[in-house]
């Protein structure tokens, strides 16, 4: 992967270093791939682990004009493809590998709720496989690439490990079973070629990840907003060339993947009739979104239609990203740009219709990428991320991994990217006070039976202990990234009366600086350590 | 000491992960146990032979499972009944990997306590990653993949008889030897294989403890109270163990489950030793003397050729091995060391006369499983940081010692897992220990041939050029053995010679084992015939360790 310029930038040591952090990471998801999974053993619908092998089963044994629509092989009441073309290709592919190993695994009709060891390993490894082959890379390749040739080598080091060794993912990945890990990947890939101003191939990426996942709209704005205030910014003539040049490749890449589905309209409706069901639910169990924790005082689910509710949904969601797109296309810089996908994603899980409580992973993901500009809300963030999503965990018999899973995160990332390294004290107060209360509440849900009258008390509490956080948390993030005033009325908010700490202004810098004075902090706490 | 205990948390957090894993039958082995020890009166503990699995551990062990079956009984008592056979529900599963995860932590304290002692440590330069290198001890052991294939994933409890153990050497190490052979005799009454690492402690606290260490052994320093000491601090022991079963008058029937001598001389999968080489050469002259006519396809048993790994292998040409020779050999063995120990009489000939006679032993004994080579291991870890050629040599045998392990997994996800496992622990050793002696690896001659310039970069860090192909070739074994190039030119060679992939991996290893064994006795004996030869190396001579002992005197 590395190029000859940069073969030289690193130590002999680095690759080494890279290679055992990917082991780690990969030894972790393999023992999680050992634990249970989505619906197993739970007849007759199982779970998203079922509907992925469903999905093999279809694609690899039907033709594509089948794929979506309702028929006689293709029962869409049973886990019917909800998923863009991207999925149903990739299925397809793994469907044909599947034939060619363990055809019982995808035999048409007859291999429903198959639970067998073989089975398992073989869709296990699946997502392990592209684990190995899109997420763990993209995400080298994108610490490696997109930071400053000076950048300290421990510091790529430490953010990549916290990247792999972010819980969330894994957890639903190759615990819960979903593949995730492609769309996300092809997502940081897309950000990786902005980085680099190759728009086209961002855009290109983009759309991939787009079309293996519809949930990828979520991030459709900053990229749409980043690519168009780039357009503007290079003049009028240059300007519309770029933007009919993006516009020509997204059609493009959208015509080639829809190409089964193109022959006429109604399949082509078919699909995405598929892809936004607007009759389904406000939102799915519970969720750590604003529907859902209001719902005590208000149920908005029982008083509107859910038609008028995805209106409503659509509505306050495009009001509340207007800030974050507006500011990403005034100024399209990387700095905005990251921090515009996670809050347009983030406002995108708090208010829209029909989420899941995995889509925080939408937002926790860009969050990632941030890791060594903003340590300490990141690992703060990300931790409260796989906390709302215990309760789906739990039910997929998940709780042991997940303890370990976040212990281990938690503790290395202390060590690593040293979060609370020249924080404000209250700051690091209030984090381990909330992550304590985090802890508390999963071992209440644990421990304490929940009352009759309320069964899922602390699944409520959870998801609006949850929300309540992300929506701090979209407030920084829209701080950040508006920077200038509203930054510092943050930091000046955040320091209050406990005396200032002297590494602020280097958050007025650019991230250059800041990759600077990482490694300068990091420099001295090493040698303060070495003093112990 | 909070690094110690932050490790070994996570270690312990790591293992919850193994839970679902792929379990032996020694899973079930313990569950009878300790079902056997909680509902049955002692008497009947090495009697009862419900299950095939009876108990053939010593009593203290024994004890152990019936400690641990109290707690049992509140998780689920299902597992406590001797009837159950086989029984694995959810909570004896977890019961059982977490009492495993549990006890490990007395392992963890005594690797704390051999970290607070700072011993055997050269005065490198310390390279980048500091931590890393203050703690490496503690964590090669804490993280110690063999364990984790053994205890974690395999099932067994090596993991608390390893910390007696090392408690044992710790406190010898701190000059308190009556604590120091308590533990060892508590090790020996948990699990009698210890007996062949019991020559050191004699021999070393005979010298040091029962003589005085820095005078002349003659009669007259001979200290008579220290002795009686000694031995009845052993006795007690001995006596709280076994006396229960002598009052049954049921030695006999002990000794009887302790040392069945029924087994053959090698394991079903052959641990890399001597003996696996002996088979070895033993199955090539057989093919040899096929094809050549030498020898009549009526004279070689059908088994011998098919299946070939049989618990009983009966050798074809070369003459079958009867276990006193096996004994002889590995008593042999052991003189020149426990001499060595004798004349050297320091700490740091005692960690090496201990790993010597593990060696030996494991070398030459009669049926010794592939995990006794944790024995040899382990206490090769605590070196790790005393020279480059102990350094090397740890190098070179954890990675044939881990390898030589892959047979006991064999489950599809557990391949997977046992292969990233080993991959992690050797490239973190190599990084770690290359960046411990950094400041030596630069060599003098600088290649300038295409040829030597990239064989040089396979070289790996402190081995010489045959010892990294030396271990490469593990990586091409692993390869072939996984049967993937075999399927890809279509040959049936594993479905025809099943046990082939484990004939090669034991022979293979065997060798390395061999050549590190040769090479810890050179490095022994230098240190008194040939002090000299050790300029090149960073490690502490004679006189440091002498020093060493005099300011601990002081203290």
């Amino acid at each position: 992967m590395a190029s000859k310029s940069t073969s030289s930038r690193f130590s002999p040591e680095f690759y080494p270093q890279l290679l055992l952090i990917v082991l780690v990471a990969m030894s972790f998801r393999v023992s999680l791939s050992m634990w249970g999974h989505s619906g197993e053993g739970k007849p007759p619908m199982h779970g998203d682990f079922e509907a992925q092998r469903h999905w093999m089963e279809i694609t690899s044994n039907l033709p594509a004009k089948q794929w979506y629509v309702h028929g006689p092989k293709n029962d869409l009441q049973y886990w019917g493809l909800d998923y863009p073309p991207l999925t149903a290709y990739h299925m397809m592919a793994a469907g044909m590998i599947a034939k060619k190993v363990n055809p019982d695994l995808v035999e048409l009709g007859t291999s429903h709720g198959i639970e067998k060891p073989d089975v398992k390993f073989f869709m296990r490894a699946s997502v392990l496989v592209m684990d190995i082959l899109l997420f763990l890379p993209a995400a080298i390749a994108y610490f490696i690439f997109s930071r400053p040739q000076k950048t300290d080598e421990s510091i790529i080091l430490n953010s990549i490990m916290v990247f792999t060794a972010y819980p969330g993912i894994m957890l639903i990945d190759n615990g819960h079973f979903q593949y995730n890990n492609v769309s996300l990947g092809l997502m940081v890939l897309a950000t990786l070629a902005l980085s680099f101003t190759y728009d086209l191939l961002a855009a290109i990426l983009f759309c991939m990840s787009l079309n293996y996942k519809q949930m990828e709209l979520y991030h459709a704005l900053p990229f749409f907003g980043y690519l168009l205030g780039r357009c503007i910014k290079s003049g009028v003539f240059r300007g519309i060339y770029k933007l009919a040049s993006l516009g020509m490749i997204v059609i493009a890449t959208f015509a080639i993947i829809w190409s089964p589905f193109l022959s006429s309209v109604e399949s082509a409706k078919a699909v995405i009739q598929r892809l936004f069901p607007f009759n389904r639910g406000l939102y799915e169990d519970k969720v750590a979104n604003f529907w859902c924790s209001v719902s005590p005082l208000i149920k908005f689910k029982d008083i509107i239609a859910p038609q008028d509710m995805a209106k409503i949904c659509m509505l306050v969601t495009s009001i509340c990203t207007l800030p974050s797109f507006i500011d990403l296309l005034r100024k399209p810089t990387m700095k905005k740009f990251h921090y515009a996908s996670i809050n347009i994603s983030l406002i995108f899980f708090l208010f829209s219709f029909h989420v899941h409580e995995k889509s925080i992973l939408i937002a926790a993901i860009p969050v990632c990428l941030v890791v060594d500009k903003d340590p300490l809300a990141v690992v703060w963030f990300l931790l409260i991320s796989v906390f709302s999503m215990v309760p789906l965990l739990m039910k997929d018999g998940l709780l042991i991994p997940t303890t370990v899973a976040v212990s281990i995160f938690w503790m290395s990332s202390d060590y690593f990217v040293r979060p609370t390294l020249n924080q404000p004290a209250q700051v690091v107060y209030t984090m381990q006070v909330s992550l304590l209360g985090g802890v508390c509440l999963v071992l209440a849900t644990r421990f304490i039976p929940a009352p009759q009258r309320f069964p899922d008390l602390f699944q409520l509490l959870i998801a609006i202990y949850s929300c309540a956080h992300f929506f701090i948390f979209a407030f920084y993030f829209h701080l950040k990234q508006l920077g200038g005033i509203y930054e510092q009325v943050l930091w000046k908010f955040l320091e209050g009366s406990k005396g200032t700490v002297s590494q602020k202004k280097s958050f007025d810098a650019s991230s250059v600086n800041v990759d600077k004075n990482l490694a300068t902090n990091r420099a001295s706490s090493r040698s303060l350590r070495q003093r112990r | 000491m909070a690094a110690v205990s932050t490790l070994a948390t996570v270690s312990a957090l790591l293992k919850l992960m193994f839970i679902p894993t792929y379990r032996s039958t020694d899973f079930e082995v313990h569950r009878n146990w300790l079902a056997i020890t909680h509902s049955l009166p002692i008497s009947k503990w090495y009697v009862e032979k419900t299950s095939e699995w009876t108990l053939d551990y010593p009593p203290l062990f024994a004890w152990f499972e019936w400690l641990m079956s109290q707690v049992a009984c509140y998780v689920d008592p299902g597992m406590l009944l001797v009837s159950n056979l086989n029984y694995a529900s959810n909570a004896t599963v977890i019961f059982q990997r977490v009492s495993v995860i549990l006890t490990d932590f007395v392992f963890y304290y005594a690797i704390n306590e051999f970290q607070k002692l700072q011993l055997f440590e050269a005065n490198t330069k310390y390279g980048k990653s500091y931590n890393a290198i203050t703690y490496l001890i503690p964590i090669l052991l804490i993280f110690n993949i063999g364990l984790f294939i053994v205890d974690h994933i395999h099932f067994q409890y090596n993991g608390i008889l390893f910390g007696v153990m090392l408690l044992s050497i710790v406190r010898i190490l701190q000059d308190k030897s009556l604590e120091g052979a308590f533990w060892f005799s508590v090790l020996l009454n948990m699990k009698h294989i210890y007996i062949y690492i019991a020559p050191p402690y004699f021999v070393y606290l005979l010298r040091t403890y029962c003589f005085q260490r820095d005078r002349p052994v003659s009669f007259s320093t001979f200290s008579k109270t220290n002795f009686v000491n000694l031995a009845s601090v052993v006795l007690v022991v001995f006596g709280l163990s076994f006396g229960p079963f002598v009052y049954h008058h049921q030695l006999g029937q002990v000794m009887s489950r302790l040392f069945p001598f029924k087994r053959g001389l090698v394991h079903a999968y052959w641990a890399p030793n001597v003996w696996a080489l002996y088979n070895g050469v033993d199955k090539f002259l057989t093919v040899l003397g096929l094809k050549t006519c030498l020898l009549q396809a009526e004279a070689v048993p059908a088994a011998s050729m098919t299946g070939g790994m049989v618990q009983e292998y009966s050798h074809v040409v070369l003459p079958s091995i009867a276990p006193l020779v096996t004994m002889i050999l590995t008593a042999l063995g052991m003189v020149p060391a426990l001499y060595m120990l004798w004349e050297l009489k320091s700490p740091l000939a005692f960690v090496r006369a201990i790993i010597l006679c593990a060696f030996t032993s494991f070398l030459f004994g009669w049926h010794v499983h592939e995990k006794a080579i944790l024995m040899i291991i382990i206490p090769l870890t605590l070196l790790v940081k005393y020279s480059r050629e102990d350094a090397k040599l740890f190098l070179i045998l954890s990675t044939t010692g881990y390898f030589s392990l892959f047979p006991l997994l064999f489950t599809p996800f557990e391949n997977l897992l046992k292969v990233l496992l080993f991959l992690q622990a050797t490239i973190f050793s190599f990084l770690a220990i290359k960046s411990l002696f950094s400041d030596k690896v630069k060599e003098t001659s600088s290649p300038t041939a295409f040829l030597a310039q990239s064989l040089d970069t396979l070289r790996l860090p402190l081995l010489s050029l045959v010892e990294s192909a030396y271990l490469w070739g593990l990586a091409a074994l692993g390869i072939f053995n996984s049967g993937l190039p075999l399927r890809l030119f279509g040959s049936d060679l594993f479905t025809r010679l099943p046990f082939l992939p484990l004939l090669l991996t034991s022979v293979y290893c065997a060798v390395g084992v061999v050549y590190c064994w040769l090479q810890f006795y050179r490095l022994f004996l230098c240190e008194k015939f040939c002090p000299k030869n050790h300029d090149d190396t960073n490690s502490l001579t004679a006189e440091d360790s002498a020093t060493f002992i005099s300011r601990k005197k002081r203290r």
